[in-house]
């Protein structure tokens, strides 16, 4: 582990988001492995072989973010993708077909020159999970197909019943050996079963730092604000198997219960109502998103999208039964009834009032069910809800206005209910 | 005392004051919303017809579209908390608001004290608004006081999508075509209308007394539509257009009360 020693935790979130960048570049550049992954594919297996990962997922959401989405989405129109399509896959799409035609050509095409996201190679290899949604197998095929690189599925049988069953832990623990079998071929060496105990180790010390982050917003007032969440994200998902995500998330918990105990809150007095945000953020209006909420003394306190990557497991098991299970119990690869009780959870322990649902156009498995799910939750705990039209990467799916009058409008109804009008 | 509330639109403008005992003094609408001079021009009439001051009004809250906007506020709500209180004042016994205004659709189901319980608004799509009706009147060449007269003369309604103004647009167009009369196609974009609104009453479970709000509810032909739709007599609220903005004029009314700390101020 490096000195965190004078470091504060975004600024070591902004250095080992850059490092990672900066790896997988060097890596192509010494004709080593680059890997894309899907962002809840298992990266211990390809972190055991040395293999340099970029996560597509975060890299469109980091595009979005700094308003560089609707450059790649409309390369992603013009090759024909349809706007129906999942934002995410239609950024990273036109962001590869972009570095293909830059690799074909010489040329840099001016959409990537100038694209505001940090520059990350083309693949040798992909891998990807149906763990999350199954748009993630089509998008990652095609990019195999355009580039003729192998793929790697770890295919994940979606969970109809909870608990998971032994028989798909098993199924799911052959599917990590197979894609170790695939490894071995592309890289041309045999699997290195000692590092994978370690990345395994390394990837549990990692989340136990993320879980500690999480929890702290059941304090009320928080000294946690949620959105950071959705900011440091990106390391759960890119570094979860490199000490630099344990490194930067201990120190930002230990950051959080330094606040807690000078009672130092995220709200400082103005925390009003605290609610659950369900869904994918809205990367292009992170920023409005957030203060439309923040104006009304509206903090958000539990989300189950961060909580996704809450993959403990058991580092020691050799039958991957338990890192199995870890991969296959995310809550929108469950029944509506898991996904009920783990949202009634998240709102418990973050002490909410309200939910937020995001109906998000790109997400149909998070957003389907949302109608269903936040009638099932209103029986059971009474709480009001909104929700609200928009899109993870598309600014055109979404309308400031409309999501101001109803975030707006959810936070009168927690003041009706909870008597904190002033 | 005076209170105002001013309800900066997408379409319109609309202000009310109320004076120490909560009686309606003056109501205004400015055909321009948000953005526009409307807002303006609605205080000017206000003011104008009442004789009164800005320095009369103790609280002023804005609601609408371009609440945020609105310069001299003391206080913005959004316009379903509004909706709420203006109808609840209006008529008390209404449990479920359908509010059709310029870009927004919304149906709020209220408690017993007027409190909102529930509310779902029209998606990111203008189908089922009053911009939606601005659009068909445009292609049928009327207007949209016309359109109800109209509406009671058809015969046999044309169907159109309730799903995009665009599509629903091209549909009418192609019913002119055909050679449907104008009569069957208003009444078929009527029924369009109600039959988006109703769905988010129907999500928002249909109680009580049904009070229709906003300025389509000035349009007899969707009120009856509507009422066919979800099989029940609907209320239009009193100056229906002026509801949100009698409502924010509550939320002021409240808020001058308390600043001057006695029940009559």
């Amino acid at each position: 582990m490096i000195s965190t020693t004078g470091k504060s935790a975004k600024e070591l979130l902004a250095y080992y988001q850059a490092k990672l960048d900066e790896e997988a570049r060097e890596a192509k550049a010494q004709g080593k492995l680059v890997c894309w992954s899907a962002s809840v594919a298992p990266p211990e297996l390809c972190v055991a072989m040395d293999i340099a990962m970029v996560y597509p997922e975060t890299h469109a959401a980091g595009i979005g973010a700094r308003k560089g989405a609707l450059d790649m989405l409309e390369v992603a129109d013009r090759h024909g993708y349809s706007v129906d399509c999942c934002s995410y896959g239609r950024v990273n799409i036109g962001y590869m077909e972009l570095l293909k035609e830059e690799a074909l050509t010489g040329q840099t095409p001016e959409a990537l020159a100038k694209s505001p996201a940090a520059r990350i190679p083309l693949p040798d290899l992909i891998i990807t999970c149906n763990n999350i949604c199954n748009t993630l197998l089509k998008w990652y095929e095609n990019l195999a197909v355009e580039l003729n690189i192998p793929c790697i599925v770890i295919d994940v049988p979606f969970n109809h019943t909870m608990p998971v069953p032994e028989y798909a832990k098993e199924y799911i623990a052959d599917e990590f050996r197979h894609a170790i079998s695939q490894l071995e071929v592309i890289c041309g060496r045999p699997f290195d079963y000692n590092k994978f105990r370690e990345v395994r180790h390394q990837t549990q010390r990692s989340i136990a730092q993320w879980n500690r982050i999480a929890a702290m917003s059941r304090y009320k007032p928080s000294p946690l604000n949620g959105f950071d969440l959705f900011n440091y994200m990106a390391l759960v998902v890119c570094a979860r198997s490199r000490d630099y995500a344990e490194i930067t998330f201990k120190k930002f918990a230990d950051e959080l219960e330094e606040k807690l105990k000078k009672g130092q809150f995220a709200f400082k007095g103005a925390e009003k109502n605290r609610i659950t945000w369900e869904g994918i953020a809205v990367w292009p209006y992170l920023g409005q998103t957030f203060k439309t909420l923040k104006a009304q003394g509206t903090i958000m306190t539990g989300s189950a999208y961060p909580n996704m990557w809450d993959l403990s497991y058991d580092a020691d098991d050799e039958s991957l039964h338990s890192m199995a299970e870890a991969y296959t119990r995310t809550y929108i690869n469950t029944c509506l009834e898991n996904k009920v009780s783990t949202l009634l959870n998240i709102m418990e322990n973050g002490q909410c009032d309200g939910v937020v649902y995001h109906l998000n156009r790109s997400c149909k498995l998070m957003s389907f069910l949302n109608v269903e799910t936040a009638e099932l939750i209103q029986e059971k705990n009474g709480l009001p809800y909104v929700s609200f039209d928009g899109d993870q990467t598309d600014p055109r799916n979404f309308a400031p206005a409309q999501y101001d009058t109803r975030v707006q409008t959810l936070s009168e109804m927690m003041e009706q209910s909870t008597g904190t009008e002033s | 005392m005076y209170a105002l509330g001013v309800d900066v639109g997408s379409a319109s403008s609309k202000a009310v004051i109320l004076d120490r005992n909560r009686k309606i003094v003056a109501a205004e609408v400015v055909q321009a919303g948000t953005g526009t001079t409307g807002p303006r021009r609605v205080m000017e009439q206000i003011f104008s017809k009442t004789g009164l001051h800005r320095e009369d009004i103790v609280k002023l809250v804005a609601t609408g579209y371009g609440r945020m906007r609105f310069e001299g506020a003391d206080r913005q709500f959004s316009e379903i908390s509004c909706h709420a209180r203006g109808v609840h004042y209006l008529v008390p016994e209404a449990r479920t608001i359908l509010d059709i205004g310029g870009q927004d659709a919304k149906a709020i189901r209220l408690g017993n004290g007027g409190e909102v319980k529930q509310f779902f608004m029209n998606d990111k799509c203008a189908a089922g608004t009053g911009r939606f009706l601005e659009v068909m009147a445009r292609v049928l060449e009327t207007d949209l006081e016309r359109m109800a007269a109209l509406d009671t003369a058809a015969d046999s309604p044309v169907s159109i999508s309730s799903t995009c103004t665009v599509f629903a647009e091209s549909e009418v167009i192609s019913q002119l075509s055909h050679g449907a009369s104008r009569e069957n196609i208003i009444a078929g974009v009527h029924n369009s209308v109600a039959a988006k609104a109703c769905g988010l009453v129907g999500r928002c479970g249909v109680e009580g007394t049904v009070v229709m709000t906003g300025g389509v509810a000035q349009n007899a032909g969707v009120v009856r539509a509507v009422s066919r739709e979800l099989n029940r007599e609907i209320l239009v609220a009193p100056n229906p257009q002026t509801a949100g903005a009698l409502g924010a004029a509550l939320y002021a009314w409240d808020d001058a009360r308390r600043e001057r700390g006695d029940e009559t101020g």
